[in-house]
C-alpha cells in the first residue's frame, strides 16, 4: 500500500489547487488526487467580499467546475469527500466512504474556520459567516428574500468586516459595524487612516459602533434585536460574524502532527511527521500565519518544487494586502510584528500615505499604508521592504 | 474591449477600465500592459491570465 507515487491534496481552496496546478507545471506524470469536502469548483475565496459590487452570484463565482480544472491540471477530484483518518504509518488516508487511498506525499490544504463567539438569545443560530462559496451562496440568498434585507449588523472591523460593509453599500445596503475595538482595521492601519476609512465608509451610509461587543441576537417584530455589552440595542435583518479565522487543525492533530496556532511546518511546509505538508490559512509557516493571497502563492510555489525533487524553502518579499474597500482603496504593507519604528502619515483630501520606518535609521521603509490615489505607489514602496525571508 | 481574469486568484484586469492604481490608463489593451505588471491580488505576471466573457 505504501509504495504509492500519488501527492494527495487535502482542500480544493486556493492553497489546494495552485500547489496542484504549480506541480503539474513541473511535473507532467506525478498522479495528484484533490479531496474536496464540497463541490469542488475552483474559486477565490477573496472575492467573495466584493461580489455584490461585481453582481457576481455563488454560481457565477466559480471560475472552473471540479470536472474542467480536474482536466486542466490532470488530477483526480474527488467532491464530498471528507478525510477521516491519515495512517501515517500506513500512508493511507481513510475516506468517508470507507475509501483508502495510499499516499507518496499528502498536502493538507485545509483553510481556517471562522471564529464564533457565544451569542445568547433565540435567533443566535441564524448569524452567519461567510468563508466559503456555500456560505456565500446562503448569505445572497438572504439578501434576496421577498421580505427584504434593509440592515445588516456585521461584527468585526477588520478586514473581512470592513470589506462586507463596502460591499453591501452596493446593494443599497447600510451595514452597522461592531466591534470590541476603538476603530477600524486597528491591528493593520495606523490611527490616521483607521479613521479615513472609517469616514468614507460612513460617507456611504455605513455606521460604526466601537468599544461594544455583542451579547445576544432575538427575533423581534420586524427583523432581529442585537443586544450590545453596553445595554443598548440594535434593530437589524441579518447578523454577519467576521471577527477572525482559526487554522484548521483538528484532522492534524488527530494524525500527532504538532500544532500551535496552525499547523506547524517548516520553510518547506513540512509539517513535524514525514511526507505530510501544509500550506495556507491553515499552516503556520516557520512561525507566521498569514491569511492572505500573496503568501499562499509563495508556498504553492515552493512546496510544489519541493514535491518535484527540487528542495526549495518558501520566500517572502514584501506582500501588500490589498483591501477591497473601493469607497476609499486602501493597500497595506504591515511591518513584521517585531519591527522597531514608527508611524509617519502624510494626508491630502485625496489620499493617505503612512510610513513605518526603523528607529534609527529612518531612510529604512519597514512597512506602509496607502490609501485612496495613493495606491499608485504600492509596487514602488514594495520594492524598498526588505523580504521577511529570502 | 475585452476582459482577463487571473486564473490564480480570480482579479479581472478590463480593458476599458484600465487599472489606473498601477498607472494603467483607461483603454488600455491587454498586448499594452508591461510585461513586469503583476496581479495587485495575488502578484503572478501576465502569462496566469486568460481572456474571459464577462
Amino acid at each position: 500500500m505504501s509504495s504509492s507515487d500519488s501527492v494527495v491534496i487535502v482542500g480544493s481552496g486556493l492553497a489546494g489547487y495552485n500547489v496542484a496546478r504549480e506541480l503539474r507545471k513541473l511535473d507532467a506524470n506525478v498522479p495528484i488526487t484533490v479531496i474536496s469536502r464540497d463541490h469542488a469548483g475552483f474559486y477565490s475565496k477573496p472575492m467573495l467580499s466584493n461580489a455584490l459590487a461585481g453582481k457576481k452570484t455563488a454560481a457565477t463565482l466559480v471560475m472552473k467546475a471540479a470536472d474542467k480544472i480536474g482536466a486542466e491540471i490532470n488530477a483526480k477530484v474527488l467532491p464530498h469527500s471528507v478525510v477521516e483518518k491519515i495512517d501515517t504509518q500506513a500512508r493511507t488516508l481513510l475516506l468517508n466512504d470507507g475509501q483508502t487511498l495510499p499516499y507518496r506525499d499528502v498536502v493538507l490544504a485545509l483553510g481556517a474556520d471562522p471564529i464564533r463567539l457565544p451569542l445568547k438569545g433565540d435567533a443566535a443560530d441564524t448569524v452567519l459567516s461567510v468563508n466559503d462559496l456555500d456560505d456565500f451562496a446562503r448569505f445572497a440568498e438572504a439578501l434576496d428574500h421577498p421580505d427584504g434585507v434593509k440592515r445588516v449588523a456585521i461584527l468585526g472591523a477588520g478586514l473581512i468586516g470592513c470589506e462586507f460593509a463596502n460591499d453591501l453599500l452596493h446593494r443599497g445596503i447600510e451595514p452597522t459595524v461592531l466591534d470590541l475595538a476603538e476603530r477600524a482595521l486597528g491591528r493593520l492601519l495606523p490611527e490616521a487612516a483607521s479613521l479615513r476609512l472609517q469616514k468614507q465608509l460612513e460617507a456611504g451610509g455605513t455606521k460604526f459602533r466601537f468599544g461594544v461587543a455583542v451579547q445576544s441576537v432575538d427575533r423581534a417584530a420586524s427583523g432581529l434585536k442585537v443586544t450590545l455589552t453596553d445595554g443598548s440595542t440594535l434593530e437589524t435583518d441579518l447578523v454577519l460574524s467576521a471577527i477572525g479565522l482559526k487554522p484548521r487543525t483538528a484532522l492534524a492533530a488527530s494524525a500527532g502532527l504538532q500544532i500551535n496556532r496552525g499547523i506547524v511546518v517548516d520553510r518547506h511546509l513540512a509539517s513535524s511527521v514525514p511526507h505530510i505538508y501544509a500550506v495556507g490559512d491553515c499552516a503556520e509557516v516557520d512561525g507566521h500565519t498569514l491569511p492572505y493571497v500573496l503568501p499562499l502563492m509563495q508556498q504553492a510555489r515552493a512546496l510544489a518544487a519541493s514535491l518535484a525533487g527540487q528542495r526549495t524553502p518558501v520566500a517572502y518579499p514584501a506582500m501588500p494586502v490589498v483591501v477591497k474597500t473601493p469607497a476609499w482603496p486602501t493597500v497595506v504593507c504591515p511591518p513584521a510584528m517585531d519591527a522597531q519604528g514608527a508611524w509617519t502619515v502624510t494626508e491630502t483630501d485625496e489620499a493617505l500615505e503612512a510610513r513605518f520606518t526603523a528607529s534609527g535609521n529612518p531612510e529604512q521603509l519597514l512597512g506602509f499604508v496607502l490609501q485612496g490615489k495613493a495606491v499608485s505607489q504600492r509596487a514602488a514602496l514594495a520594492a524598498q521592504i526588505p523580504p521577511l525571508w529570502v | 474591449m475585452k476582459t482577463f481574469q487571473c486564473v490564480v486568484c480570480g482579479f479581472v484586469y478590463d480593458e476599458a477600465a484600465g487599472q489606473p492604481a498601477d498607472g494603467i490608463a483607461p483603454g488600455t489593451l491587454w498586448a499594452d500592459v508591461p510585461d513586469s505588471w503583476t496581479c495587485p491580488d495575488c502578484g503572478v505576471g501576465k502569462s496566469d491570465f486568460e481572456m474571459v466573457e464577462i
